[in-house]
């Protein structure tokens, strides 16, 4: 029997940190010391992380299946890269827009496409994604077209970290707007706003029923969503300093799907989980043949849905559960 | 004028190859909710099959046609036995990620058996030529393909309107519970339509080499086609699909012809508006 | 003349070509016992949907104590005090029962609009909705989530999450629908003992139930108001009677 004043601890306490969620940020700094020829791989790992956890904001919180979201990368790495390319190199300004204006393609075409559910949702999001490629792929003279956005020469860091060869700076500062990034998505996820998104999920109607405005929160966090992945974009696009027409493509947003897939959604580390082990991946079997990545990967995914379908954290989580009702 | 007569004739050709092969996908959708990502993947292995057949074992033409359909089938039949029947009930996020790693696997497998490269397709001599239909000649090729297409398209219509599986399909389409309320084995039902539908694709993929192409990638490359086709024209609507690939086809032919930079742009601003005005397709039950 | 709570004027509503609510006028008083019955596929809970704002009407119009509400949302419906629980339960089901009642307590007072702070250290979100759990007897299982826990018990989640919104108008579909009859009067007496003032509107099989909870019926058949009244009236009425009443005392 529970004693009466601590019902509802569970409620209470779920927002505090626990030591485990230190563990992916100690694994970060430690493989910055650790695997010092890795450091661009790295950076580009901790981008999609980024990436995964905008994905994880709309899909593991508020059940939007999305098969689009390179579109707000895409947005946030032509703002940020068009930018420089014009001559305006400042690196935290270039995120800063680069948010606002993913943010902004957000919250209108949220607006248009969240009344919708299933296919037709699904088929939207997609065809928005296309639809920016298209315009990306016609627009050669801000864009470059097919080759690529060229030109981009990033100034230092607050003016003082230079962007250097082996990809430290970089590294590091995707580190750290990742952490401050982390934060942000996390108290919204603990919120009461962030909560009545699961309601959404679990049970729409009656979450109309309770009396929420169910359009304007889906649009809130798409746009949210929308802007997060507009800064993955935007670091991808000051750190390789280039940005091709992949990052608007249906590949990359099926690469940021599969890799929340993996890590597990629903539970804001899935994407720490989920990326490097997509990333290691595909560089190492990429590396032997195409053919094997590509059957690895899909194999990977089918044998996830069968039998894991809350990803690797999911795995962890039944494993420790196990482990907590032995040990008793 | 000339422009617009080859537009709408190779548009049209397209609309057939891109119907045959998305029709069996928007039913299966329209019939279990079954969301097939990978269904392409089965058009795929009709145009592998067919010019590997005609290639290594000389068949004719026709005949490797029909053996595409019924090869096809019968191997779709296993994936639905084996695999896809375990997805039934579960939720849409579940059925995408399990039929686009599929879609990746097709890629590998067939890069494997096939190669990396574009297939060469096999046109048969008899419809190498052209076809002067009085006021214009039209490549042979593709005026069989649109005859044989429409053909099928009537053998369609009438089997679902005429037959007793057709009718059951029909009304397992229309309301699944009452279907099975009144007797309807649906699940032995979708296994028939599953296979015919894949079955279709791969008469779609063995006849489109020559429209579409023929890659490994093949499955990826025109899964947001298959896709629009099914959406715009609405689950499970057989004359929805037919409707919306003669739009995507004749659309998508004319926007690459007059802007080859941006061809797709219409194709997806018209799927766009569409989906807005209409969430449930032009002619899918809202 | 005591103020409506709720009415509805001239309401009705096609399927295409089928009328499943024809004109329908009905009034609830503040702190109203009011009972709607009529066999399956009468329209109750479609007059329930419209009244809710869950399906907009062909025609006519609904009042929120005197105020037009036909045009407005389920949403802002809600915030002008009206609730309702469904006949199936739709609960947060991978949640906590805490968490089910917290879902209504937050929309009502706004809190659910706030994106930082943690929902854990809204004390007062929480402590009403463990005050609403404790009034239920749901207390004890503040913690579980709503899968494990039996039936008849969600069926008290549904209205303890009703009774976080503070209604003043309260819809009940079937409250005791799929609980078994050894476990429903739990509900019955829940719901006897909810605040005087809440205007009710239950919708019930059981005709013992409604002659022991309602101070008036409405008897509605394919879709049409048949005839209003008292309980002992209802009982006495002959074409009540005949299409309702009869057929079910004949099954016991």
């Amino acid at each position: 029997m529970i004693g009466i004043a601590e019902r509802g601890a569970f409620l209470r306490h779920r927002h505090r940190l626990s030591w485990a969620e230190s563990v992916p940020w100690i694994a970060a700094v430690a493989a910055f010391f650790l695997f010092p020829s890795y450091e661009t791989l790295g950076a580009q790992v901790l981008i999609m992380v980024l990436f995964a956890l905008s994905l994880d904001l709309i899909l593991g919180y508020a059940g939007i299946i999305s098969l689009g979201h390179a579109a707000f990368f895409g947005i946030g790495a032509y703002t940020a890269g068009i930018l420089s390319a014009q001559g305006w190199g400042e690196p935290i300004s270039g995120l800063v827009l680069a948010a606002i204006v993913a943010g902004i393609a957000g919250f209108i075409s949220g607006w248009a496409i969240l009344r919708t559910t299933g296919l037709t949702l699904l088929m939207l999001t997609l065809c928005f994604a296309e639809l920016l490629r298209e315009i990306a792929n016609e627009q050669e003279h801000y864009t470059g077209g097919d080759d690529g956005l060229r030109g981009i020469r990033m100034d230092p860091i607050f003016g003082v970290f230079e962007f250097d060869l082996f990809g430290e700076t970089a590294y590091l500062y995707c580190l750290a707007v990742l952490f401050i990034m982390f934060v942000v998505a996390r108290a919204i996820v603990h919120s009461p706003f962030g909560q009545s998104l699961t309601g959404i999920r679990e049970n729409i109607r009656r979450m109309h029923a309770v009396g929420a405005p169910v359009h304007l929160k889906l649009v809130t966090i798409y746009a949210i969503s929308a802007a997060m992945a507009g800064v993955a974009g935007a670091l991808l696009a000051q750190t390789t300093e280039y940005v091709g027409l992949t990052v608007l493509s249906f590949i990359r947003s099926g690469d940021v799907l599969i890799v929340i897939i993996l890590g597990g959604f629903g539970r804001l580390y899935g994407a720490f989980i989920g990326a490097p082990l997509y990333m290691v991946l595909q560089d190492q079997l990429a590396k032997q043949s195409p053919e094997y990545w590509l059957f690895g990967i899909g194999l990977v995914l089918v044998v996830v849905v069968m039998f894991a379908p809350r990803g690797v954290l999911g795995l962890l989580e039944d494993l420790g559960a196990r482990f907590r009702r032995d040990s008793r | 004028m000339t422009a617009a007569l080859s537009i709408g004739f190779d548009g049209l050709a397209y609309a057939m190859v891109l119907f045959l092969i998305s029709v069996g996908m928007s039913v299966t959708m329209g019939l279990m909710g079954f969301a097939n990502l990978a269904h392409g993947a089965f058009a795929m292995l009709g145009g592998y099959l067919a010019i590997t057949l005609m290639r290594e074992a000389g068949i004719p033409f026709v005949g490797a046609i029909v053996l595409a359909f019924v090869g096809v089938a019968l191997i779709s039949v296993v994936f639905e036995r084996t695999l896809y029947r375990r997805f039934y009930a579960k939720g849409e996020l579940d059925q995408v990620l399990f039929t686009i790693g599929l879609v990746f696997m097709s890629i590998a497998v067939c890069t494997l058996i096939w190669g990396p490269v574009n297939v060469v397709p096999i046109v048969p001599d008899f419809l190498k030529t052209q076809v002067d239909l009085g006021f214009r000649e039209f490549p042979a090729y593709r005026t069989f393909l649109i005859l044989v297409s429409l053909a099928i398209i009537v053998a369609l219509w009438y089997g679902l309107e005429r037959t007793k599986v057709g009718a059951q399909i029909r009304a397992a389409v229309n309301n699944r519970r009452m279907a099975q309320s009144i007797g309807i084995d649906v699940d032995r039902l979708f296994t028939i339509t599953f296979a015919l539908g894949s079955g279709l694709a791969g008469i779609g993929g063995a006849l489109g080499v020559e429209v579409l192409g023929l890659t490994p990638f093949y499955a990826l490359e025109w899964l947001v086609h298959f896709m629009i086709v099914v959406a715009v024209g609405g689950l499970g609507s057989i004359r929805g699909a037919f409707v919306a690939a003669v739009l995507i086809g004749v659309i998508d032919t004319a926007g690459k012809y007059f802007f080859p930079h941006a061809g797709a742009f219409f194709l997806f601003v018209i799927t766009i508006v569409v989906l807005l005005w209409r969430p449930q397709g032009l002619f899918g039950r809202a | 003349m005591t103020a409506l709570a709720l009415e509805t004027r001239a309401l009705s509503k096609n399927f295409g070509a089928l009328p499943v609510a024809q004109a329908i006028d009905f009034r609830l008083a503040s702190g109203a016992r009011h009972a709607l019955i009529g066999p399956n596929g009468a329209g109750k809970t479609t007059f329930i949907n419209l009244i809710t704002g869950a399906l907009k009407p062909s025609s006519g119009s609904v009042h929120l104590a005197g105020a037009d509400v036909t045009a407005l949302s389920q949403a802002a419906r809600v915030k002008r005090g009206i609730a309702r629980t469904f006949q199936i339960n739709q609960l947060y089901r991978g949640l906590s029962v805490l968490e089910n009642v917290c879902m209504a307590i937050a929309e009502r007072t706004g809190a659910a609009r706030a994106m930082f702070r943690p929902i854990g250290r809204r004390g007062e979100v929480i402590d009403e909705a463990l005050a609403i759990l404790e009034l239920l007897s749901l207390g004890d299982d503040a913690d579980r989530l709503i899968r494990e826990l039996p039936y008849g018990r969600q069926r008290l989640v549904e209205i303890a999450i009703a009774l976080g919104l503070k209604p003043r108008v309260l819809l009940l579909d079937e409250p005791a629908a799929g609980v078994p009859t050894a476990e429903s009067h739990v509900l019955l007496d829940v719901i006897e003992s909810l605040p005087a003032e809440i205007a009710m509107l239950i919708i019930e099989h059981d005709m013992d139930v409604v002659f022991r909870f309602a101070r008036e019926i409405t008897v509605l058949v394919a879709g049409e108001v048949l005839v209003v009244g008292t309980p002992s009236e209802i009982a006495a009425n002959e074409r009540v009677r005949e299409v309702y009443l009869g057929k079910k005392t004949r099954h016991g």
